[in-house]
């Protein structure tokens, strides 16, 4: 047949493709084996909970059919309501509080910004039950305060009003965090004309201030409505009998052996992360398109009045913050609360020695170590590959969508889809289940997209040409990686792994669900020592995490410092 | 009346069968439905010096891409030296490139960054050295080599990053609008010492850029492109005299474009009749339109028996420092009015102003018909 016989360039054949190089070879493969880990430890993990979902016990295909029994169960369906108005709740307190300090923080001359922000953010240094614990020790049947609950006609901190308090100081910093970025980026050049036309301030507040910061707004309202709706551990420990989601995803799967159920509770938990997930996609693009670069930086006029008030309403804040922190520490130092609370570092002794939970905590480091280290490699060479190389659109393709995926995945679905995936007897991996290795890969998984973006921020910061002209040098990419490419980025990179420290440190989610005797987790016992009664050990524990996520944020700063000054040389340069 | 007549033909072509350095056959490239690059075909010889000139968006970006291999074109043969080099990845073909952007590695110093692909070479390390010092010497920054770019202005940064691109000594140097981002004053000598140095060493290089001036001071030949198309490679006396299309005639320089109908092989611009030569007399009688650059009219000397004098009042004068703009009325032939460049000297030895009359002779033989 003469028409097999055209010549490949003429008119309407297949495109020209170049030959690879060796080293885009190299590039190559590198690629498609970080989009097996993710497949591996992301996506087959989703897809076994929707086949559980979908399968009867005997693994025969049944349609929405476990769902439809969900559907039918009174006690689950009041358990998704109760999340659902929960979840609503804490965000409808939390968003406005928050947006009033990061306000403050941003666009006040308010003294001592940095110390309040720094309060702020404790919360994130421990496991977020946290809060819950120091909350049963001001509230509680025991607590300080008792009394003031009984006056406001609250039979028992345990259960809804518990969760709602407790989410809202457990949340706060996160949700804060977005607020003082959407409040950061502001163009002054707008003030300045407004007040050119003499804007009264609430005018310029409703036209300038919050439609700029309206999509920040919109996205820490999703974000804290997913993050609360999510949650296990708070629920666990102050819920009492007033049941959520989450923890009946623990209860269905551990304590009832339903797996079925518990997928479909989880897909359920999934939904509002996949919206938020999608609109704060949308919301991100628009935020970043409003401003242009040529746009001021706005820094703020002192305002007495306004400064004071703003003061005033930043103390109170952090007064709860510490209450609550201070309430852990005190209670944990406390011989035997109520009736002696002369101190003592009994709980401690009890908790890391007797307990046998020295090992919990030593697992802890240990897996955040290993997150930190492995993740840091993993998200930073597989952005690199995604940003820098050329070729293979579908599989670059696939780990840019992979990498955005574990942000819109809690970390309970997340854990239960380890177990379904690889607990089950035909997977090779099977050898990995309960061991600490998982547990770390789970994390890395867990928390990868916020390593990702940072590393891809940091990388669309360098000249897109480098690689360009390494090539037209002979210089093969991975030689410019490593001269180039990582010295510039090691702040990023120390961001990055003590992002991931903490996180592993504090996260229960996921892991709860990975666990044996051997690799229990310091955040675990917690959630063990209060299952058992134990409650100022469990709180003796969470300030010993709280301690050690602290002295590791200052040991990373340190790092930070110390590589910028070996790396960062050329930054301080002046012409 | 111009037409191309073979003693206008650019010098380069003219010389004996020059050897050619790159060939590009038949280059399309599409974005999908977009068509970046359309039936490019250019030969380049060794040792010449193209500008590709275009508005942004024509495509000479893209062009230079493919030929440097950061771009695949859909169809279409690329030589150098006459290998193949259609398919090869960059690192594979020889060339330097420098962009707008200097792409200097900000964490490397001088020395490192000139030497970046040196080291890749096994070069024993006092030749390494030596080569750098040489090259920093070439570009006029000696002494440079320990500082870090940031320390460098735009336009030192720039030449250390044409240092690097030349350590090497590729066969073929890649410009990507390597002025752009520089000063008007650090532009117009950067490109001076370009060139300077491209003859001294004699290295083949293409320059894309979207400055008129910038190629006509520099290039040995202009590839005028348009929406994908070459319109015109030539000379840049060629481009600017002869421009071969609309297109050309008001991309490259002013001009005036003026109504006007050939009859019976002559040129009626209004109340004007010029003799038409060339290929521009042949055919029907048409509408056309008239290209005359505002320096092809002459306010002296002036022959009353001319058939190419006309008056004109002056409506606005543009000054300019030694020369202005003069916005005349020539009812006569311009309906939309007349710009022409007249020196300061002449307006002030006639104490012209605005509302003066003055007669002008039309330089007949630049006048160009589309």
């Amino acid at each position: 047949m003469a028409a097999t016989l055209t010549p490949q360039t003429a008119a309407g054949g297949p495109p020209l493709r170049l030959r690879a190089h060796w080293t885009e070879r190299v590039a190559q493969a590198a690629v498609a084996l970080i989009v097996l880990f993710l497949l591996a430890f992301l996506a087959l993990p989703l897809l076994a909970i929707l086949r559980q979902a979908l399968e009867d016990r005997d693994g025969a295909f049944v349609g929405v059919a476990n769902f439809i029994v969900y559907a039918r169960t009174p006690s689950l369906l009041q358990s998704l309501w109760n999340s659902l108005w929960v979840s609503a709740v804490v965000t409808a307190i939390t968003v406005p509080l928050a947006f009033g300090f990061a306000y403050a923080l941003t666009r006040t001359c308010m003294p001592l910004k940095g110390l309040f922000r720094g309060i702020a953010l404790v919360p994130l240094l421990a496991p977020s039950l946290l809060s819950a614990i120091s909350l049963i020790y001001w509230f509680g049947n025991q607590g300080v305060l008792k009394h003031a609950l009984d006056a406001l006609g609250i039979e028992q901190i345990y259960g809804a009003v518990g969760i709602v308090i407790a989410e809202c100081l457990a949340i706060f910093p996160h949700t804060l965090m977005i607020l003082i970025s959407a409040l950061t980026l502001a163009d002054a050049r707008l003030y300045e004309v407004a007040d050119a036309m003499g804007t009264t301030a609430a005018r310029k507040f409703f036209t300038i201030t919050l439609p700029g910061a309206k999509y920040g707004l919109i996205s820490a309202a999703l974000v804290t409505f997913t993050l609360v709706i999510t949650d296990f551990g708070i629920p666990k420990v102050i819920g009492g009998s007033f049941n959520v989601l989450a923890t009946d995803v623990f209860k269905l799967v551990i304590g009832q052996q339903d797996f079925a159920q518990g997928a479909v509770v989880a897909i359920l938990l999934l939904l509002p992360a996949v919206l938020t997930f999608g609109v704060d996609h949308i919301v991100q693009r628009k935020q970043t398109a409003m401003l242009t670069a040529r746009a001021v930086p706005y820094t703020a006029a002192p305002a007495r009045g306004r400064d004071l008030a703003f003061t005033a309403y930043c103390s109170l804040v952090a007064l709860l913050m510490l209450a609550m922190l201070g309430m852990a520490v005190f209670a944990s130092l406390a011989s035997f609360w109520p009736y002696n609370l002369s101190p003592s570092l009994k709980h401690y002794v009890y908790g890391l020695v007797d307990n046998d939970v020295a090992t919990g905590f030593f697992n802890s480091l240990q897996m955040a170590a290993g997150t930190a280290l492995l993740g840091t490699a993993v998200v930073f060479i597989g952005a690199y590959l995604q940003e820098k190389t050329r070729g293979m659109a579908l599989l670059r393709g696939t780990l840019r969508m992979l990498a955005m995926l574990p942000m819109a995945v809690p970390g309970l679905v997340l854990g239960l889809g380890y177990i379904f995936f690889f607990n089950a007897p035909a997977n090779p991996l099977n050898g990995l289940y309960h061991t600490l290795a998982l547990m770390t890969l789970c994390t890395v998984v867990h928390f990868y997209t916020t390593g990702h973006l940072t590393a891809v921020t940091a990388l669309k910061a360098l000249d897109g040409e480098f690689e360009a002209v390494s090539a037209s040098l002979k210089v093969p990419f991975f030689k410019t990686f490593w001269r180039v490419t990582l010295p510039i980025c090691t702040p990023a990179l120390v961001d990055i792994a003590r992002y991931f420290f903490i996180n592993a440190m504090t996260t229960i989610s996921a892991i709860v669900f990975l666990y044996s005797p051997e690799t229990r987790l310091a955040s675990i016992a917690i959630l063990n020592m209060d299952e058992a009664g134990e409650l100022s050990p469990a709180a003796a524990m969470a300030v010993l995490i709280a301690a050690a996520s602290a002295l590791a944020t200052v040991l990373f700063m340190l790092l930070g410092r110390w590589i910028d000054r070996r790396t960062q040389a050329w930054r301080r340069t002046t012409r | 009346m111009p037409s191309r007549s073979p003693a206008a033909a650019p010098a380069i072509s003219s010389a004996s069968s020059p050897e050619r350095s790159l060939e590009l056959r038949g280059i399309h490239k599409a974005f999908g439905s977009f068509v970046a690059l359309q039936h490019i075909d250019l030969a380049v010889h060794k040792g010449e010096f193209i500008c590709f000139l275009g508005p942004s968006g024509c495509g000479k970006t893209t062009l230079l891409r493919v030929i440097a291999g950061l771009e695949v074109q859909t169809r279409g043969e690329i030589r150098q030296n006459g290998r193949d080099i259609s398919r090869l990845p960059p690192a594979d073909r020889d060339y330097g490139i420098v962009f707008q952007s200097y792409a200097l590695f900000p964490n490397l110093s001088v020395a490192d960054n000139v030497s970046y692909g040196l080291v890749n070479r096994r070069l024993p390390r006092a030749q390494i050295r030596q080569r750098v010092t040489e090259l920093v010497q070439l570009v006029g920054l000696p002494g440079s080599e320990g500082k870090y770019p940031a320390q460098l202005s735009g336009g030192q940064q720039q030449r250390i990053a044409l240092a690097r691109a030349l350590a090497t000594s590729p066969g073929l140097l890649l410009l990507d609008e390597p002025l752009s981002a520089l000063d008007a004053l650090e532009r117009v000598r950067l490109r001076q010492e370009i060139r300077a140095l491209q003859q001294e060493l004699g290295v083949t290089t293409i320059m894309v850029t979207h400055d008129q001036e910038e190629a006509l001071a520099v290039a040995d030949r202009i590839v005028v492109m348009n929406q994908g198309a070459i319109e015109q490679v030539g000379s840049p006396q060629e481009v600017y005299r002869e421009p071969a299309s609309p297109f050309v005639a008001d991309f490259v320089g002013k001009v005036n474009v003026l109504p006007g109908r050939v009859r019976q092989g002559r040129l009626e611009l209004g109340s004007l009749v010029l003799p038409l030569a060339g290929a521009g007399a042949a055919g029907p009688d048409r509408e056309v339109r008239v290209y005359l650059r505002p320096e092809d009219v002459l306010a002296r000397p002036i022959d009353e028996g001319d058939p190419h004098v006309f008056d004109g009042a002056i409506e606005k004068i543009e000054f300019l420092g030694s020369y202005c703009h003069v916005h005349l009325a020539a009812p006569a032939f311009a309906p939309q009015g007349l710009i022409v460049y007249l020196s300061l000297n002449y307006l002030a030895e006639r104490s012209l102003a605005i509302g003066s009359t003055l007669r002008l002779r039309l330089l007949q033989e630049r006048v160009r018909v589309f």
